[in-house]
This record gives structure tokens, sequence and C-alpha cells, in this order.
């Protein structure tokens, strides 16, 4: 076991440097630098920049150098200095911006998942269990419009319900009067009444697809000959369905991590716009469309970490759970 | 029956019926059942598939299908503190929850599926005593691993942590009994608990099994297709046909004296195979058909320069020949690498060397030297018949889209000549032309056989190989496709490999036996010579632990041993 898991950590650190290649080739893609999107956006504003002056900042951003020059200055700079760069764009260093707004991210993502636990497994379980009953054509309902409804119109939506009818101020993660301001309980039960809405809206569609894949696995484990092995050792059929069945149909559950995190970082961008969250996302939308090429490129090497992180934890808790996958 | 004299039985079932709702239609999947259970005794339920055996089995613990539901009939089960109605009690409620584990206990057929794979065996023995027996959780776990002791499994405290997939089919199923007797059932329900294992572990597990009966009185009800397993164990004998007892009595009446022409058709159709074959062994003084010299199959790792670490033989050195007209058997128990060795002669698998000599062909050619071409030739005049008639034809495709395949691929016939050959094919395996548009799941387990043979026939091949083409079949319907198989070769003038783990099989069918073990062949002889006086220590334990369908001359308890 142990020797699995330093082989998977092992593993990690060649796709690592392939992520931050790509990353970082990405980032160079559209053609131009951050210095052009700069002049074309003050040639709107009929503003006109020296020549001497620009080329003066081509040469100290290091924005004329081959792509490989550049690469290796911004990779060396993180491993060895933790230093992820410059933000032309806020004229700050990258590692200022990108710690806030990573928490923030880490935090909603993982209430999401948790929420998306606590919601889908009861039901999936029920919904498999009581297959065709009403309950189960009830959760299918929602379970469709979870998946089918755009996050951004039930984030509109919740947000218009809790604006009129709990009269509390909605957008971001604090009411104004604690943005900014030190941690306290009244901040962190500031924080709650406003985690709710982010969670439901991120969660919906996640637990609706992992009820229906519970529902399927479970389906398929309960007509296998050991649950009837178990029920005629004279088990509740609480215990049968809880400790057989249920015990094996759970693998998708916890591989979800390594999907779901992801998906919560980079998918919920319109989401976070709409309800002006201080996540990744907007930030990194934003430093893509002003070429900010070493705040973009951290985040999505950042991004890449995270999902790999995701992968490894679900696998190890995968083979913790399931011990076919542990001997092979 | 006459109960009158005998003490009161343990369990009754008296006019037990059980329907099934499906959404077309009522099937009436049990009618009018009545049997007792007395303790010591064995009871066994005989029928074929779909007879309704295994349906009556688990209504007793009330475990069948939500759709199946008992219509009628009752269950008693006696015991010191009165008699308790099992039909009365509701499904899942705690009165039947205690009686399951506790008073009866029931072991599968399947003892890999049975199992959860992800909890220990000691875990899931442990659970049923703290169900049913007042015990703490350390007692429990001692209790778990003297029960394994008692099962005869080797070192049972590590045994106790490990997961089934660690566990050998026999093994497995000697868990799953240790599970079922964890609460000292009165009474054992085995449904089919050896027919997916091997004939010499399943004659030690039926042999654990009736020792265990012995020492602790218990009163077990067996359900088998087996009738030469019922003559080896049964002291009881109920017979089912479409969910009827249609004879009952003590195993001997049935065996020696039996009255309904069903019961006497099963019986002949066993008796059928162990009896002497007819066949006349064809000339063997010309050059062989087929030859294969030294063939041997490494499976092993390689480290990251590709050397090889470790390798697993699972062919050996393995010579054959095979004449023109002769039927050659290949008898092993599972991992002997009979299947491996059928494989490599079509080369769907590589050797890892040795020579197969073809004089099909006007030139002897080495198979494994074959090109493409060539290569296509020899598949055509040997072909395979599966274990599987279930899984081996596409669901997707009609009977004569799944005939004409090979004739389609080959290129040899279009149109109309090849709706005439494949109608010819149907008849030849005695099937009605009218079945090429149908569908394979619209025809039986046999049926669907006489479609894959008459696949194999398609391109009038010279040899077919039967991978344990009749293992899956019922026993009446294993004799018909033999004789099937024996008429076409007449007919044909093939020549057939069979592969096959059942002894009596192959002496029906056989001129010639090879008989495989770890993947060696251990001794080649006549059919008859291997069946009756084997001379190599493994064919004589593998021969004297088959089932001898009389229960006048109980063989499989007093077997050879062979330990290698």
């Amino acid at each position: 076991m142990l020797g699995y898991v330093f082989k998977r950590i092992l593993l990690m650190i060649p796709t690592m440097i392939g992520i931050s290649i790509i990353s970082f080739v990405i980032i160079q893609l559209p053609p131009g630098d951050y210095l052009t999107s700069l002049l074309a956006s003050m040639a709107d504003s009929g503003q006109t920049v020296d020549a001497t002056e620009i080329a003066r900042m081509r040469a100290n951003y290091g924005l004329d150098d081959p792509m490989v020059v550049q690469y290796w200055k911004w990779i060396s700079g993180i491993i060895l200095r933790g230093d992820f760069g410059y933000s032309f764009e806020w004229g700050r260093p990258v590692s200022e911006l990108i710690w806030d707004r990573m928490g923030a991210t880490l935090s909603i993502s993982v209430a999401a998942l948790l929420f998306v636990w606590a919601v889908s497994l009861p039901i999936g379980i029920y919904s498999a269990v009581k297959r065709h009953s009403i309950g189960d054509h009830i959760a299918t309902l929602f379970g469709f419009l979870g998946l089918a409804i755009p996050n951004f119109i039930l984030a509109l939506t919740l947000m218009y319900v809790s604006y009129k009818y709990f009269d509390q101020s909605v957008g971001g993660l604090y009411s104004p009067e604690y943005v900014g301001a030190d941690w306290s309980w009244g901040r962190v039960w500031d924080l709650l009444k406003h985690l709710w809405i982010p969670v439901i809206v991120i969660g919906t569609s996640g637990t609706a697809a992992l009820i229906r894949i519970l529902r399927a696995n479970l389906t398929d484990e309960l007509s296998k000959p050991y649950v009837v092995t178990a029920r005629a050792k004279g088990l509740s059929e609480y215990e049968v369905i809880m400790r057989y069945p249920v015990r094996i149909a759970l693998n998708p559950f916890v591989s979800a991590i390594g999907w779901v995190l992801p998906q919560l970082i980079s998918g919920v961008t319109i989401t976070a716009i709409v309800l002006n969250l201080p996540t990744a996302g907007p930030l990194l939308l934003r430093a893509l469309i002003s070429q900010d090429m070493y705040l973009a490129g951290s985040f999505i090497l950042l991004m890449g970490v995270l999902t790999l992180i995701g992968m490894l934890v679900s696998d190890l808790l995968l083979a913790l759970l399931d011990p076919r996958i542990r001997f092979t | 029956m006459n109960t009158q004299d005998t003490p009161l039985p343990l369990l009754s079932v008296r006019n037990l019926s059980i329907d099934f709702h499906l959404r077309s239609h009522v099937l009436h999947a049990v009618r009018d059942v009545s049997f007792d259970l007395h303790p010591g005794r064995t009871l066994c339920l005989v029928g074929e598939s779909g007879s309704g055996k295994s349906v009556t089995a688990r209504a007793l613990l009330r475990l069948i299908d939500p759709q199946a539901r008992v219509s009628g009939g009752t269950i008693t089960l006696n015991s010191a503190e009165g008699p308790l109605h099992l039909d009365r009690m509701a499904a899942n409620s705690r009165e039947i929850r205690a009686v399951r584990g506790g008073r009866i206990g029931l072991i599968f057929q399947e003892p890999m599926s049975s199992l959860s794979p992800v909890r220990t065996i000691g875990a899931q023995i442990v659970e049923a005593l703290l169900l049913h027996r007042k015990m703490t959780k350390a007692e429990a776990k001692a209790e778990t691993v003297n029960l394994l002791k008692q099962v005869e499994i080797a070192q049972p405290e590590k045994m106790a942590d490990r997961y089934t997939f660690e566990f050998s089919g026999g093994m497995r199923q000697r868990a799953m009994i240790a599970m079922a007797l964890a609460c000292d059932p009165d009474i054992l329900i085995a449904d089919e608990p050896t027919t997916a294992l091997d004939v010499t572990t399943q004659a030690e597990i039926m042999d654990l099994i009736g020792r265990l009966q012995a020492s602790r009185g218990m009163a077990m009800l067996m359900i088998t297709h087996d009738l030469g397993l019922v003559a080896e164990v049964a002291d009881d004998v109920a017979v089912m046909r479409w969910g009827k007892i249609i004879e009952q009595g003590p195993v001997d009446a049935i065996f020696h004296a039996a009255q309904h022409p069903y019961t006497k058709r099963l019986l002949a159709a066993t008796l059928q195979l162990d009896s002497a074959p007819k066949r006349v062994p064809p000339a063997t003084d010309s050059k062989p058909l087929l030859s294969v010299h030294g063939l041997s199959k490494y499976f092993g790792g390689h480290d990251w320069r590709g050397r090889p670490t470790y390798s697993i033989k699972a062919v050996d050195d393995v010579s054959l020949d095979l004449w023109p007209g002769e039927n050659l058997g290949i008898v092993g128990e599972s991992g002997s690498g009979k299947t491996t060795v059928g494989r490599m002669l079509l080369r769907i698998m590589e050797p890892t060397s040795g020579r197969i000599l073809w004089r099909g062909a006007p030139t002897e050619q080495d198979v494994l030297q074959m090109r493409p071409p060539e290569l296509g030739q020899f598949r055509s005049a040997v072909r395979l018949v599966f274990q599987d008639p279930f899984a081996s034809l596409n669901p997707r495709m009609t009977v004569k889209q799944v005939i004409a395949d090979p004739l389609v691929v080959s290129g040899a016939l279009t149109g109309a000549a090849l709706e005439e050959r494949v109608g010819t094919l149907l008849e030849m395996v005695g099937l009605d032309r009218s079945a090429m548009e149908r569908y394979p799941h619209a025809f039986s387990g046999g049926q669907r056989q006489r479609i894959s043979i008459a696949r194999a026939l398609a391109l009038d091949p010279r040899i077919i190989i039967a991978d344990e083409a009749t293992s899956a079949l019922d026993v009446s319907i294993r004799a018909q496709v033999m004789d099937l198989l024996l008429d076409l070769q007449k007919r044909l003038d093939l020549s057939f490999i069979f592969i096959a783990h059942d002894i009596s099989v192959v002496r029906y069918f056989c001129d010639r036996v090879a008989v495989m073990h770890q993947g060696r062949i251990v001794e080649t002889g006549a059919a008859e010579q291997i069946c009756t006086a084997p001379e190599h220590p493994y064919t004589q334990s593998l021969i004297s632990a088959v089932p001898n369908p009389d229960p006048r001359d109980r063989r499989m308890l007093h077997r050879t041993k062979f330990i290698a």
C-alpha cells in the first residue's frame, strides 16, 4: 500500500511538468501579448504611447525572448522561489493575488462536494431500493431538472428569492460590513449565510448526476447473489443494503472527488460572475482576456495540480474502500 | 409418503405454490409441492433448469424475488418450542430473520459471487455469529477461526482476514459452508453447491458436507441437476419438472424402480453416457490429420528491460495426434490448460514453442509458419464450438446472419445460394428452415448450441474443436447434442477434438482421451481404458471422484486421492 502511494506520487511529477508546459503554451497561443492588448485598449480610449517606451517595457518583461526562455524563467521562479511572476494588469506579484482566490475557491468547492454527497447518497439509495415508486419518480424528476437548468439561472433565481424573502444581501461571500474584517464568529455566520446559495447552485448538477449513477450502480448490485446470502444470514433489510450492495456501489462516489473538484473550480465561472464570488474563475477569465500571461498561467497550473491531487485522493480512498483495487 | 410411524419431520412443506407475476402473464413456477425434511437425512430435489427447484428452496426462507408470490400451501418448521409457520411470517419480519441463518443455513452455487468481494471472509462470518448467538466480538472472532478449521481451511487465523478473490473456488465454497453452519442450523439448504467446481473438489466438498451433517445431525435439502451426485449423497429424492414434484421416494427406489416416465428418461440419459460406447475407432495406421509436437505456452511478467521475471507454464510440452474421422478428448480440471491448447491449435493464441503439422492440405504444413492466406484456409477447415450457447451468439444478429457469417467473410456464397446453404445447414442440425429469420434469444440452450454447430459446419470443415460444448446443457439435451455430432461425423467425415471436464461425456463421445494436469498431458489412451483402467495416479483420482449414478455403488466417497 505504501509502495502504491509512493508510486502514484512519483508518477505525478512528469504529469505536472506536462501540465505546466501545456498551460504555458496555451496562454502564449493567442496572437500578441499583454502589451499589444494594452496598446489596443489605450488606443481605444484615444491615448498614444511612445514607441521607445513600449520597446523598453518589452525588454523589461522579457516578452521578446524565445518561448523556451520565458517558460524557464517562469517555472524556475515558481519552483525555486515560489514566485509566480508578475501580473501586468494588477501591477502586483501573482502570488499576492492568487492565494485569496484559491482559498475561496477551495472552500466553496469542498462545501459543494459535501453538499453533493450528503444529498445524493440517501436519495440515490432510496431511488435504487424503491425503484419505480412515487418517491423514485419524484427524485428522478428533480434530478433531471437539476441537470437541465443552467447554473446561472438557478443562481439568479436563488438570489432573487433570498433578497426578496430573506432580506439578505446577496452576491459575494460576505456582507459589506464584514468584507476585509478580521475573523470572528459573526463573520463565520455571515459567511455561512452567503455560502448556501453558491453551494446549492454549484452542487445541483453534480448531485443530480451522482444520484443517477448511484441508482444505476446500486440497481445492478442489488440483484447480485451475495445480497441474497446476506439476507439468508438473517440480517435486517437495512443492514443488508447498507453493508453489502451500497458498500460496492459507493465507488463512483469516491471517484467523484476526481472530477467534481476540477469541474467546480473551472466550470462555474459564469455562476461565480453572476454571484460575484471572489473565486478563481472570474479572475482567470479577465486574465485571459487581457493576456495577463503569468496570472492566467499560474491559475491554469494550480488547477491542474488541484485536479491531480483530487485524483490522487480519490484513488487512495478507492483503494482503502475496495480491496480488489488494493491488491491488483 | 408414509409419515405416520416416523417421528415428526423437522420441516414439512405442504402444497406449496409460487406464482411469478410477470408483465404479460402469471407464471406458475411451483405447484402443489409437498415434502418433509428429517434430522440427519438428505433430500435431493432434482430437476432440469427451469423446473422450479431453486425457487422452492428459497421460498422456505421467504427469499424469493418481489415479483414472485407464494399463492398457497404451508411451510412448518417444528422445534422444541412448537411449530413455526414460516409461510405466515411477513417478509423480512423479525421472526423470519431469526430463522434465516439461525435455524436454516443456505449455500449457493457460485461461491465467488455469493460472498461480498469487499469484506473479509472472517467479517462476513462474524456478522452471522453476532446476529444469532450471544457473543462478544472477540468470541465471535475466535469461533470464526474454529469454524474455518472445521471446514478444513489451512491456517484459519490468517485466512479469516483474506478476501474472497484470494481464495480458490473450493476454498470459497468451504468458507460459504462455514458461514452457513456458523449458528448451528437444524437445516442446511444447498443449492447446486458443487456445480461450479471440478470433480475432485466436488468430491471433497460433498465429503465435508456429509461429515458435518452427520456430526451435527442436520437435515439437508440439496438441489441439483446431477443424478450422479444424487445417487452418491441422497437418502430421499424428489424429482421436479415444470414446477411439480412428479415422483419422490427413497433414493434406491428412484434409481432402481422409477415409476414416472420422465424420471426414467432422465436416468436413461445419465446412464447412457456411462455405458460403453459402440463406436468403432477409425484406423490409425495412416498419417494423422493433425499432429502437435511439444506445444507450450508460458505466461509471465517482464521486468523493465523486457527480460522474463517469472513464468507460468499454462501448457507444457503437449504432443497430440488426430487421425481422420477420430474423436479425441482432452480432459482436465479448470486451469489444466486444455482450453489454451484448443485456442493455440487455431492460433487464436500464439504458442511459446512447438509445432502443429496440418496434413489436410495437399502438402504438409506447419500451422505456426502459416501466413494469412493459408492460415485463413486452415481456419476454415478447423472450426470451433464454444461452451456457452448464450454468450457465443450475437444477440443482435438473426440466426441466418449468424450461420452465414463465415460464408460471407470467406466470400464463398451470396444471395439465394447463401440462403439455400443456411437452410440446408439448419436442417442438418435438426432445426427448421423457418428458424432463419429469428434471433438467438428465441431458442433454448440446446437449440442455440445446434445453431453454433451449424455455424461451425458452414465452411465444410475437416476438424471441429468443441470446447466444453455440452457442459452448459441439461443432461437430456446433452445426449441429444452429442448424438447429433456423432451423426454429423458419419455423414460429413469430420474429426473432433472434444475438450471437457466431464469424464462421462468424454467416454461416450471419444475414441481416445488425453488427460491434462497442470499444463501437461499425463496420460493418453483409448477412452474405455482411461475410464475403466487408468494408469496414471492423477487419472485414477480424477476417475474415482466422478459421481456414480447408482446409489448401491457409492464410489465418490471412497475415491483415490492424488497428491501432486
